[in-house]
């Protein structure tokens, strides 16, 4: 007997018995659309992690204090904190490969304008920090070095701030309180599009760094150091001139700890994506569990048809048919239930991204469809298939045919 | 004079049932000339349906030789002996042994499906002629289950017929059948023989149906007793 004989015996065979035969697929069903939409779900996160990186730039660095002076014992600097503005400046000026730099000492606050109130993180920064940050105003302008040297009580919103206190009107020129501080915005940051999430770009306002230490956390230190190297090719190297610099400034014996850190974006975004492969990874296998849950309903149908059926494997092996032709259309059976299960899983699975996907229950992030993933649960269901169907086929094919043909 | 259709020399067959031995066949020779039509008697345990099976090819002695038209098939392995089957010989069974909730027409092809130089063309072709020859055609697409024993049994010898074997084997055919149905089997039987000389060897408890046939053997205890030829010991029998 051919495949396709084979194939069109087994079509048949499984036809005489449709409800059973739609019941075992389901299993293969729900097993390869869980695989593929649950991977979607990983792979969406993982771009969209990719990407919210990718749009601050590569050529992104950050100091921030070393994990030596967070223990509290560090002689000679008093405190948490070694970071000040003037490594800073001096980090601008001598190390070629740096652009800008933009100081940051951040708060969390109530802004209060009329009878609205917001709570938001309060980003106290450089008047760089557009340019390090590679961010765009929508209104208005930001602040200078003049406004920084001076402790302006100024402020540029993110567009979500904007819209929660001021909704349509106008912001620019008007008065907000922050600690019953009156502070004048006079910028308004270009929406980044997003809702929510780890770390909302539009839900937070910047002040002069100065502003935060003097005016509101009442601070001598620094929290970070945001930086542009010159180009993205010069990162590398930008760290490199930082490092040295730092190790002068804050006299740091050869061989001894840092007192600082210095992280650049690609690190961090590398960090991030390996966080959520781990969980499409994760989410994979957990999806993968239910298609050999899938497997082992065909393996218990198939069990349970070859014994319904030994009468009809008797009639078979009496007009001619051999061991192999009766393990082959057994084993046909069990891999074309796998194989359709397998098909309408994946458009069961394609389906239920799209909705996923709409309906943003598990992330933020849009769903993606590999074909990888598609490719990978309907081979494993083809596999699943065969791996579980073969016992029963084998079983089957054994039978002595006498026996098999007095079989009640 | 042409090699003999079945030529069995010596025959036994021992079962292992638990710790005992079983001697089902205890030393039978016998010769089955081509076109010869031939009833097995006997009382249940008499070896009768051992000696059907090894004939058939499903089942192989224990010690002795049996020469199918020529060819020594005890010795052949199972997928060996499944090629014989399909090519040479054709089932009949008491209960008739189709596939149910299948057509007629799919139950009378099934042995051409493990043949592999025809294709489903021919196929349906030539058992729609089976069909026509055992008279069903227009029962071709009937489910099995919806057809009356005869009906059945028709189209299990059509079956049979499927593959022109030189042989046909027939176990109690008319076993679960009424009169009137088991003469119209034997009838078909009757003209298969003796219009296409296909040999026949059949299984019964009958002696009515027995008598159709030319040549009786009777056995017991693992053994041919009797003999008879011709109308000899159906006298009695109306025809």
């Amino acid at each position: 007997m051919n495949i396709l004989r084979t194939s069109r015996v087994a079509l048949r065979a499984l036809g005489r018995n449709k409800m059973r035969s739609f019941l075992t697929a389901l299993g293969i069903i729900i097993g390869v659309g869980a695989v593929i939409s649950m991977v979607s779900i990983g792979e969406g996160a993982k771009r969209g992690v990719e990407d919210r990186f990718a749009s601050m730039g590569t050529n992104l660095l950050f100091v921030s204090p070393g994990s030596r002076s967070s223990h509290g014992v560090h002689s000679g600097s008093g405190g948490f904190n070694t970071l000040k503005p003037e490594d800073a400046t001096a980090i601008e000026t001598q190390c070629d490969a740096v652009k800008y730099t933009s100081p940051s000492a951040s708060t969390r606050a109530q802004v209060v304008y009329g009878n609205k109130n917001w709570s938001t993180s309060i980003q106290g920064t450089g008047a760089m920090y557009p340019e390090v940050r590679n961010w765009e105003l929508d209104q208005g302008t930001y602040f200078d070095e003049g406004h920084v040297r001076t402790a302006a009580k100024v402020c540029v919103l993110g567009s979500e701030v904007k819209k929660s206190l001021f909704e349509g009107e106008d912001a620019i020129g008007k008065i907000i309180r922050v600690k019953a501080i009156p502070f004048r915005v006079i910028g308004v940051f270009k929406s980044k599009g997003e809702s929510g999430g780890w770390f909302n770009r539009d839900d937070m306002m910047t002040v002069p760094y100065t502003t935060v230490m003097k005016r509101l956390t009442g601070q001598e230190y620094i929290s970070s150091i945001d930086i542009s190297a010159v180009s993205s090719a010069r990162t590398k190297e930008a760290q490199t001139q930082i490092e040295e610099l730092m190790r002068v400034r804050h006299k740091i014996a050869p061989g001894a700890e840092d007192d600082f850190q210095v992280r650049n974006m690609s690190e961090i975004a590398e960090g991030a994506a390996q966080a959520t492969q781990i969980m499409t990874i994760l989410l994979g296998s957990i999806a993968s569990i239910s298609l050999l849950v899938g497997g082992i309903g065909i393996m218990n149908i198939m069990l349970v048809s070859v014994t319904e059926r030994i009468r009809e494997i008797g009639i078979r092996m009496a007009v001619g048919a051999r061991q192999k032709d009766i393990l082959l259309q057994f084993l046909t059976e069990a891999i074309v239930l796998s194989v359709l299960g397998g098909l309408i899983g994946v458009f069961f699975g394609i389906g239920l991204s799209k909705i996923l996907h709409y309906i943003k229950i598990f992330s933020e992030f849009k769903t993606t469809v590999s074909p990888s993933s598609i490719i990978m649960a309907f081979a494993f269901s083809a596999s699943v298939g065969i791996f579980f169907g073969f016992y029963p086929a084998r079983k089957a094919s054994r039978l002595d045919p006498i026996e098999a043909l007095r079989y009640e | 004079m042409s090699t003999p259709a079945i030529q069995i020399d010596d025959l036994t067959k021992v079962y292992k049932v638990g710790e005992t031995a079983v001697h089902a066949l205890r030393g039978i020779s016998y010769k089955v000339e081509s076109g010869e039509f031939l009833a097995i008697m006997g009382p249940s345990g008499s070896g009768k349906s051992t000696l059907m099976n090894i004939i058939g090819c499903l089942d192989r002695p224990t010690t002795g030789q049996y020469l199918l038209e020529g060819e020594e098939v005890s010795t052949f392995d199972r997928d060996k002996l499944a090629r014989i089957r399909n090519q040479k010989i054709g089932f009949v069974f008491q209960t008739f042994n189709l596939l149910p909730r299948t057509s007629a027409l799919e139950n009378a092809e099934l042995p051409l499906l493990y043949s592999s130089h025809i294709n489903s063309k021919q196929r349906r072709e030539l058992a729609l002629k089976a069909l026509e020859s055992v008279g069903l055609k227009d029962r071709a697409h009937h489910k099995t289950n919806q057809l009356s024993g005869g009906e059945q049994q028709r189209i299990a010898i059509a079956r049979a017929l499927l593959n022109s074997p030189s042989l046909i084997l027939a176990d109690e055919p008319t076993g679960n059948l009424d009169t009137k149905t088991s003469a119209e089997i034997m009838e078909i039987f009757t003209r298969l023989n003796e219009d296409k000389k296909i040999t026949l060897v059949m299984v019964t408890h009958e002696p009515d149906i027995a008598c159709y046939a030319k040549k009786r053997i009777y056995m017991r205890d693992g053994k041919i007793i009797r003999e008879e030829k011709g109308r000899e010991g159906c006298e009695d029998q109306a025809r």
